[in-house]
């Protein structure tokens, strides 16, 4: 039972659970988009003063907030109360070429086998870690507002609705992802 | 509903993020590479279930729990705002391999600099709505 919780799991199992997430939130009046969060935040740091953008009652978003803290809580609990037992089973023709750009093997370093030291070990940090976090951090923050939601929103929520929108924002997510992982993240590793 | 119900939802997430390893950079640079199904299992799982879910829902009127409508709002169609912004999501996806999901669900695995993932993602959100009226949308 314990080795069947601590994981990994399959995808399928992970799908329907996924889409259980996005159906209690439902039941509950609401609906499943994490990144509005971040809107809400701005809002709480008083930007609806000086923009109308965020003048918006931030209470009413009160249980999405309380949402994103338990999923801190969550992944708390996954990875340090029922750690898996293997390190992330990437395929080896990713690891071969991850290997030619310098990032090490999940597992292969101490720490989290979730994310490379490379970019996120504190201990390792470089140019490209930097522009990582910060780049990486505000096109997820502003790309997401513009699109009017991020994966939870569009990709799960959205194309489960058909919503023909959320089409368009997927395609765009993986237009953005492709350029990035074949294009642009092998001259950001060169930068370590 | 009570606070408690939206944190235990939160926590279940935040679990199954983990164990589908959906917050792993390294299988989001493998979904992008095309070089495991692994992702697009979860996704298309997810999805496929989500439509059955949804057409049921709407075929048999199923009401959330106080007995008001389901969220189901359609999205106003357009295609510049879902394309361009998009694609800046879609490159920030694949740098940081984290979505605003697992951004939070990786702060509690203990990866300190995911938090300024978050603060930036914050000043990006910031960013738009200030720049909001010029954009084309």
């Amino acid at each position: 039972m314990l080795e069947t919780i601590s994981g990994p799991w399959h995808w399928s199992v992970s799908g329907i659970a996924i889409a259980a997430v996005m159906f209690m939130l439902l039941y509950a009046g609401k609906e499943f988009g994490v990144s509005s969060n971040l809107r809400t935040a701005c809002t709480i740091a008083g930007a609806g003063r000086k923009y109308p953008f965020f003048d918006i009652d931030w209470r009413a978003q009160q249980w999405n907030l309380l949402f994103v803290g338990g999923s801190v809580f969550g992944g708390f609990l996954a990875y340090y109360v029922f750690p898996s037992p293997e390190p992330v089973q990437i395929s080896s023709e990713t690891i071969d070429y991850l290997r030619s750009v310098g990032v090490s093997a999940p597992g292969e370093q101490v720490g989290s086998s979730y994310v490379p030291a490379e970019l996120f070990a504190l201990s390792e940090f470089s140019l490209a870690t930097l522009l990582t976090v910060v780049v990486g951090g505000f096109l997820i923050g502003f790309g997401a507002r513009w699109a009017g939601g991020c994966t939870s929103g569009h990709a799960i929520s959205g194309l489960s609705n058909l919503q023909l929108p959320s089409l368009i924002a997927v395609i765009g997510f993986f237009i953005g992802g492709l350029a990035m992982s074949w294009l642009i993240l092998p001259l950001i590793l060169q930068l370590q | 509903m009570h606070y408690f119900t939206y944190l235990t939802i939160g926590a279940f997430f935040g679990f199954v993020m983990t164990k589908s390893e959906a917050v792993s950079w390294y299988r989001i640079q493998e979904m992008f590479r095309f070089e495991s199904f692994h992702m697009y299992g979860i996704i298309g799982t997810a999805v496929i279930v989500g439509a059955i879910g949804i057409a049921l829902a709407k075929r048999f009127d199923w009401k959330a729990i106080h007995g008001e409508e389901l969220r189901l709002r359609p999205k106003d169609f357009s295609v510049p705002r879902y394309l361009y912004g998009g694609i800046l999501f879609g490159l920030g996806w694949a740098l940081t391999g984290a979505c605003p999901g697992p951004m939070f669900v990786l702060l509690g695995q203990g990866i300190w600099l995911i938090g300024a993932v978050i603060l930036s993602s914050i000043l990006g959100t910031f960013t738009y709505g200030v720049l909001r009226d010029r954009l084309p949308h």
